[in-house]
């Protein structure tokens, strides 16, 4: 090995770890922003050690990309706000795969159309394109939907499944084509445009709610493509980055979809889609307890234990700061605030703690799941920002219901539940909660901004 | 060109297990970090990119090689600077926690 190659080696050895330790980082709120430094570091090296590769003979293009990309990604980063945080995801999850997809479509071009690719490299290839196209436009029509430039509603079509099946068929024939005869350019042009075509139909049936499962399983997918770049063009640091990705993805959607309880398979494949019908329990002839914003403080200004239980509402009425108002008075009244997360609260794993975290709210105060289900039972008062289907007390109890079995937030057991939500309609998945109904919950109507600054106030005069 | 090798399996199926053991350990509370972590830290097949966009293999590898750099680039740049400034935000309540880097007064 001659030492331009060994420098290129040593600087993907350094900037492996250091992606691990940036990673390793992350199970420790307070050291990880020093972790992801180092990861951004090992980046650096690991760009460096590239760009002496004897394979580089011109740098204008690789100055022009890097110029524009910096250009593009800079105002990305620095002035996208927290509430956009889940498109903003989602579209970085196609920039990867668009890199990971056009890298592997140059390698077959490039090796006289397939003639000189062996079948290992036609699988890794193969691979590559799949999941990177798949990835491309899967993760440009979640963008589409979290940006509302499409309709967050499942678009279904009859036969959907069908189609989608058939094309991803054809394209796993195409593949096995491939392995048998890589030189063949129209079967390897016709896979990418499947895949595709695939990841559009795979993204367009799931609604919002389902979003959580569709960014991580997406996650994962942009991870694998990096991956098997790796495997195309032997590159040890991409293999070892790519697989950190899709392991991250992996074990996110399998998170997501325990939270929502569906299962591993449906996770795999994709088969989210079909919209459930309504309950079979039916909560007509039941009245709701409405309360005024007044009664409500008096409520909250006494309380002891407050837990606010945000849910996909607050983010859309980017209501954040007005939580972190109130929770400041009821902590002035001597009370506690405490916030419980669930999963898949929101539109991306973690969405609810990047938005509570940008208000100022302390990170110890945000609490998962399971560690504060046991504290609602001595809650004055759970109040319930926008959120529906994770706090429903069907999952519990009503077996014909579609949510029946997912883990949910038991506020229905604090002393009182004042539920804000702008007005009766049953949710995305038009499931009834029989929450609302409940004898110790009162609904707040109104945009959660607007009540809870009503509340603010009201606290503040009383 | 260059075969694959068994050994590139090796590396995979290892960093995918230390990918499972570190990342089962992240905290609910960080899983939006951790997306555009491990999202800008994949953008790590600009390395493929670059040496494609280089390499002069014709007109049309270079093209995509430029576009590949691109895309990658937004993913680096983009991604690290989102990913620091979440972590920025999350703050403990209590005085006692290790200093943040980057300090800044606290309630």
């Amino acid at each position: 090995m001659n030492p331009r190659d060994l420098f290129i080696e040593a600087a993907y050895v350094v900037a492996s770890i250091l992606f691990i330790l940036g990673l390793r980082s992350l199970t420790l709120p307070d050291r990880a922003r020093r972790g992801m430094q180092l990861a951004a570091l090992g980046m650096l090296v690991a760009i460096v050690g590239t760009v002496v590769n004897h394979q580089i003979v011109r740098y204008e293009w690789i100055l022009a990309g890097l110029a524009l990309g910096t250009v593009i990604g800079y105002p990305l980063g620095v002035y996208v706000p927290m509430t956009a945080m889940p498109q903003r995801i989602a579209i970085s999850h196609m920039f990867g795969a668009v890199a990971a997809t056009l890298v592997g479509v140059a390698e077959f071009y490039s090796l006289g159309q397939g003639a000189q690719v062996e079948r290992a490299q036609m699988a890794a290839l193969g691979f590559e394109v799949l999941f990177g196209a798949l990835t491309i436009t899967g993760s440009f029509m979640a963008f589409g939907k979290l940006q509302e430039l499409l309709p967050s509603r499942p678009v279904t079509f009859p036969g959907q499944n069908l189609v989608s099946m058939a094309m991803f068929v054809a394209a796993v024939v195409l593949f096995a084509w491939l392995l048998v005869e890589p030189a063949n350019p129209r079967a390897f042009y016709a896979m990418v445009a499947l895949a595709l075509l695939f990841g559009i139909s795979l993204v367009l049936p799931i609604g919002g709610a389902d979003m959580p499962v569709v960014i991580s399983l997406l996650n994962s997918y942009a991870g694998l493509a990096s991956s098997a770049t790796g495997f195309a063009i032997g590159n040890n640091v991409l293999i070892i980055a790519g697989a950190l990705d899709g392991a991250s993805g992996f074990i996110l959607s399998i998170i997501m979809s325990r939270a929502m309880n569906r299962s591993f398979r449906n996770v795999l494949f994709g088969a989210f889609g079909a919209a459930p019908k309504a309950s079979a329990r039916s909560t007509q002839g039941l009245a709701v307890h409405a309360i005024t914003p007044e009664d409500a403080a008096i409520q909250l200004a006494y309380a002891r234990l407050v837990i606010v239980v945000p849910g996909y509402g607050m983010a859309v009425a980017q209501a954040q700061h007005q939580v972190r108002e109130l929770a400041s008075l009821i902590e002035k009244n001597g009370g506690t605030v405490l916030y419980a997360i669930h999963p898949v609260a929101g539109r991306m794993p973690g969405h609810m703690n990047v938005l509570l975290a940008e208000a100022d709210v302390p990170y110890d105060k945000l609490k998962e799941m399971e560690e504060i289900n046991d504290e609602f039972k001595n809650a004055d008062v759970a109040l319930v920002i926008g959120a529906n289907d994770v706090v429903n007390p069907a999952a519990r109890s009503d077996e014909s219901s579609p949510i029946y079995g997912m883990p949910i937030l038991n506020v229905d057991q604090a002393k009182q539940v004042i539920v804000m939500k702008r007005s009766m309609n049953p949710g995305f998945a038009g499931i009834e909660n029989e929450l609302f109904y409940g004898q110790n919950t009162a609904m707040l109507f109104g945009d959660a901004k607007n009540s809870l600054t009503k509340l603010v106030q009201e606290v503040k005069q009383g | 060109m260059h075969g694959v090798s068994l050994l590139e399996l090796y590396v995979f199926i290892l960093a995918g297990f230390v990918g499972f053991f570190t990342i089962t350990r992240v905290p609910a509370l960080l899983h939006t970090p951790l997306m555009s972590a491990t999202n800008a830290i994949s953008a790590i097949s600009l390395v493929g990119s670059l040496v494609l966009a280089g390499a002069d293999r014709g007109i049309l590898p270079t093209l995509l090689g430029f576009v590949a750099v691109t895309s990658a680039t937004i993913n680096v740049v983009g991604g690290f600077i989102i990913t620091d400034r979440m972590l920025k935000m999350f703050k403990r309540a209590d005085r006692k926690g290790p200093a943040a880097p980057g300090g800044g007064a606290r309630p």
